[in-house]
């Protein structure tokens, strides 16, 4: 049972620019044919191979360049990195839909990937034929599925409407049946790829706790995800890409922090100029994290209380908007979500310009460790997203033990999400003999 | 709460017996899997294919299974086309033309063509389309990619079987009985269905990169149902010609139902073997041209 899962060495992967997503027609093929003589003649005339070789090295580009790495038996560990690290890029090479340019994967024992929910599902299919459809096209056996079918509906818990075309399921409900049938595969090592995106609240959770008891079993779970509280909480390890090389290995909360804090040097404090979050409603500038006093801070006194404050352009006037910020411990737990409640701006459109909203968490509020901070701006009514930055901020709540925080003189672990500092009272009735006591010495 | 986690605790303790024999069982049939560029010749694997026939059988299902609940008609389709199609041959090549039929009823000289025809053209398109209307499932599942070609080119044997009811009870009104030859039909049939993937197999993959290709397989499509002995005999070639007219296997295909069925012509010969050939040919090149091509259908498509 021991040994390595996947071995990946040097693994490379290389694309021409357009490649990946265009197909050709054959009027291109020949017009760059008719140009190709052309072009060279350009080159030889410049007499420069070099300016030749960097044009061509122009064209392509390293999705993947030199990746290695070593997965144990058991071992369930997480992929991060921004957009156009090569994280998907490295999963379907593992999974084998695409090959790679240069080095070698090895991989031991049966491979189950889960790059989108719902693969090959057909609208006009009823549930039923749906699973046996997806269930096959995701390597299961017809016997397999059948063994397993009532454990599918009732995971995705669509009893009712198994021979029902699915084309006439919510969106939730369709979510959650493609991802019974792939929750219900049983490889020794599985490739998931974001797939948790989609999806309502509870199921999510169900989802997460499926792939940790998967996890539990022995088997090989690699994960990739955009949600770091949920790869801290599911992965003991965590893989950081960056423009196709790997970047950090190593603790999932060592590497999910020097992710938030890469670009700015903290996690505190995060600033946006191009590719701003947003819409051509509002964007997203800036999320800090201040001390009482106005310091960007990553680390903050349990006894504190701290500023979380979002710096946002509104682009175009009319709009109600309402910033809000979702919190989360290390665990991946979501402690609490706030919603901006200022009076003044209340069910009251914004004229365009520059905003700042923060949001004040009082002292002796929060548990110690880490919080990941999520922000963004939505409109209720009608319901709209403008912006959500998942992992916006983080930063880190700190109990000293000088006895005046919540924990007291207890010096050992509390569980929880809160440490709020309440108010107490006692009341207090002696015994007959205690009372004598008392009497004698107040006498005395 | 605790009563809780000791019954969880119970449960988790069996399944985990049964995970590992199962995990144990996988692991005794599971070889190592190497992931490398791709180098040199590219071996067919064959074996692999027959590993996924159950993928085959459930993409082949969806396809017609959907086809006949998209439409109004169903399976009526399958006769209503073929059907209507030997009227009109029948008016103006049988009656108006007087285009010669081996002495045969035209209505059955014809039909008896049209379905091979009509199974050997449906698998056409659907296969050479195949790649690129599976696209979802080639960009984000792995498996051998020539089961998306080889289960379009089933999905017209339903139609087939349909149609060919209408042909028994045309031959019934008509009087005819099949000789012996008429076993041999199932061979025919499945020369029609290779002749159509040999040429899927080369249209597929080319159409992933160059989707030219899907105007082309309606003109081709056409032009090859004009060289193909529908509504003729293929006897009006010339003798010493006839062998050199197998070169398109659609004439072996159709000669040879109209031998083991009707019977009256004599049979295919030289004709045949050629066709046959021309499939081999056919067939192994587009094997390899696919396998070839197929490791950059995930980036291309």
């Amino acid at each position: 049972m021991s040994g390595s899962a996947i071995r990946c060495e040097g693994i490379s992967k290389r694309y021409r620019i357009g490649e990946r997503e265009s197909y050709q027609a054959l009027r291109d093929i020949l017009a760059n044919a008719m140009r190709a003589p052309f072009r060279r003649l350009n080159s030889a005339s410049r007499r420069s191979t070099a300016a030749s070789s960097a044009a061509a090295a122009d064209n392509t580009f390293w999705a993947l360049n030199d990746v290695s790495f070593e997965v144990k038996r058991g071992e369930v560990v997480g992929i991060i990195g921004r957009n156009g690290a090569g994280k998907s890029t490295l999963l379907k090479i593992l999974s084998r839909i695409t090959k790679p340019t240069a080095g070698e994967a090895r991989i031991d024992g049966r491979v189950a990937s889960l790059l989108e929910v719902g693969t090959g599902f057909h609208p006009e299919l009823t549930g039923r034929e749906n699973i046996y459809l997806n269930g096959a096209i995701l390597g299961m056996k017809k016997v397999e599925i059948k063994a397993r079918f009532d454990d599918i509906v009732a995971f995705a818990e669509i009893e009712k409407f198994v021979d029902t075309p699915v084309k006439r399921y919510s969106s939730g409900m369709y979510v959650r049946l493609a991802f019974a049938v792939a929750a219900h595969l049983e490889p020794e090592i599985l490739l998931v790829d974001e797939v948790l995106a989609v999806g309502d609240a509870s199921f999510q959770k169900k989802c997460l706790n499926k792939m940790q008891e998967v996890g539990k079993h022995g088997r090989t779970v690699f994960f990739v995800s955009h949600n770091m509280a949920a790869i801290t909480r599911l992965c003991q390890r965590t893989i950081l890409l960056d423009g196709g090389r790997v970047i950090a290995d190593g603790l999932s909360s060592q590497v999910v922090g020097m992710y938030l804090r890469a670009g700015t040097g903290t996690v505190a404090a995060r600033e946006w100029s191009e590719n701003a979050p947003g819409n051509d409603i509002a964007r997203l500038k800036a999320v800090r994290v201040r001390t009482e006093d106005g310091q960007i801070t990553e680390e903050i006194d349990i006894r504190q209380p701290v500023g979380i404050e979002m710096e946002f352009e509104v682009l175009q006037p009319g709009h109600v908007l309402v910033p809000n910020y979702h919190f989360f411990n290390d665990e991946g737990v979501c402690a609490f979500i706030s919603v901006e409640h200022d009076p003044t701006w209340h069910r009251r459109p914004r004229p365009t310009g520059s905003y700042v909203s923060t949001v004040w968490i009082p002292g002796n509020f929060l548990a110690e460790g880490s919080l990941i901070v999520g922000g963004a701006l939505s409109t209720f009514d009608p319901g709209m997203v403008h912006f959500y930055e998942a992992d916006a901020v983080a930063f880190q709540v700190v109990d000293s033990l000088e006895g005046n925080s919540a924990r007291g003189d207890y010096a050992g672990n509390i569980p929880g999400v809160v440490r709020p500092l309440l108010d107490w009272t006692t009341r207090y009735t002696p015994t007959k003999e205690q009372a004598e006591i008392d009497a004698k010495e107040r006498v005395s | 709460m605790a009563v809780g986690k000791v019954s969880k605790g119970r449960v988790d303790e069996r399944n985990e017996g049964e995970q590992l024999s199962r995990l144990a069982q996988q692991t005794s049939d599971t070889p190592v899997l190497f992931i490398r560029p791709p180098r040199g010749r590219i071996p067919l694997e064959l074996g692999e294919l027959w590993a996924y026939r159950e993928l085959l059988y459930f993409l082949t299902w969806r396809d017609v299974k959907v086809r006949y609940k998209q439409t109004l008609l169903g399976a009526a389709w399958a006769i209503i086309q073929p059907f209507f199609m030997m009227i009109v041959f029948t008016l103006f090549f049988g009656r108006l033309a007087g285009v010669p039929s081996d002495g045969i009823p035209y209505p059955v000289f014809t039909y008896c063509a049209l379905l091979p025809w009509q199974l050997f053209a449906h698998a056409l398109t659907e296969s050479s389309n195949s790649l690129v209307a599976n696209e979802r499932l080639i960009t984000k599942v792995y498996f051998p990619r020539l089961v998306v070609p080889i289960a379009a080119v089933f999905g017209g044997l339903i139609d087939f079987a349909v149609a060919f009811v209408v042909l028994l009870g045309m031959m019934a009104y008509y009087g005819m009985v099949p000789t012996l030859a008429v076993f041999t039909l199932p061979l025919f049939v499945l020369l029609a269905i290779l002749t159509a993937l040999g040429v899927g197999l080369w249209l597929s993959a080319l159409n992933v990169k160059y989707r030219d290709v899907r105007y082309t397989i309606l003109f081709l499509i056409q032009f090859w149902f004009f060289i193909t002995p529908v509504v003729y005999s293929s006897s009006i070639v010339p003798a010493r010609w006839r062998a050199l007219y197998g070169l398109n296997p659609m004439a072996g295909v159709v000669e040879g139902f109209r031998w083991a069925l009707l019977g009256k012509s004599e049979g295919p010969g030289a004709l045949l073997a050629v066709s046959v050939g021309v499939v081999i040919v056919l067939l192994v090149g587009g094997l390899y041209y696919f396998r070839r091509m197929e490791s950059t259908f995930a980036d291309v498509v």
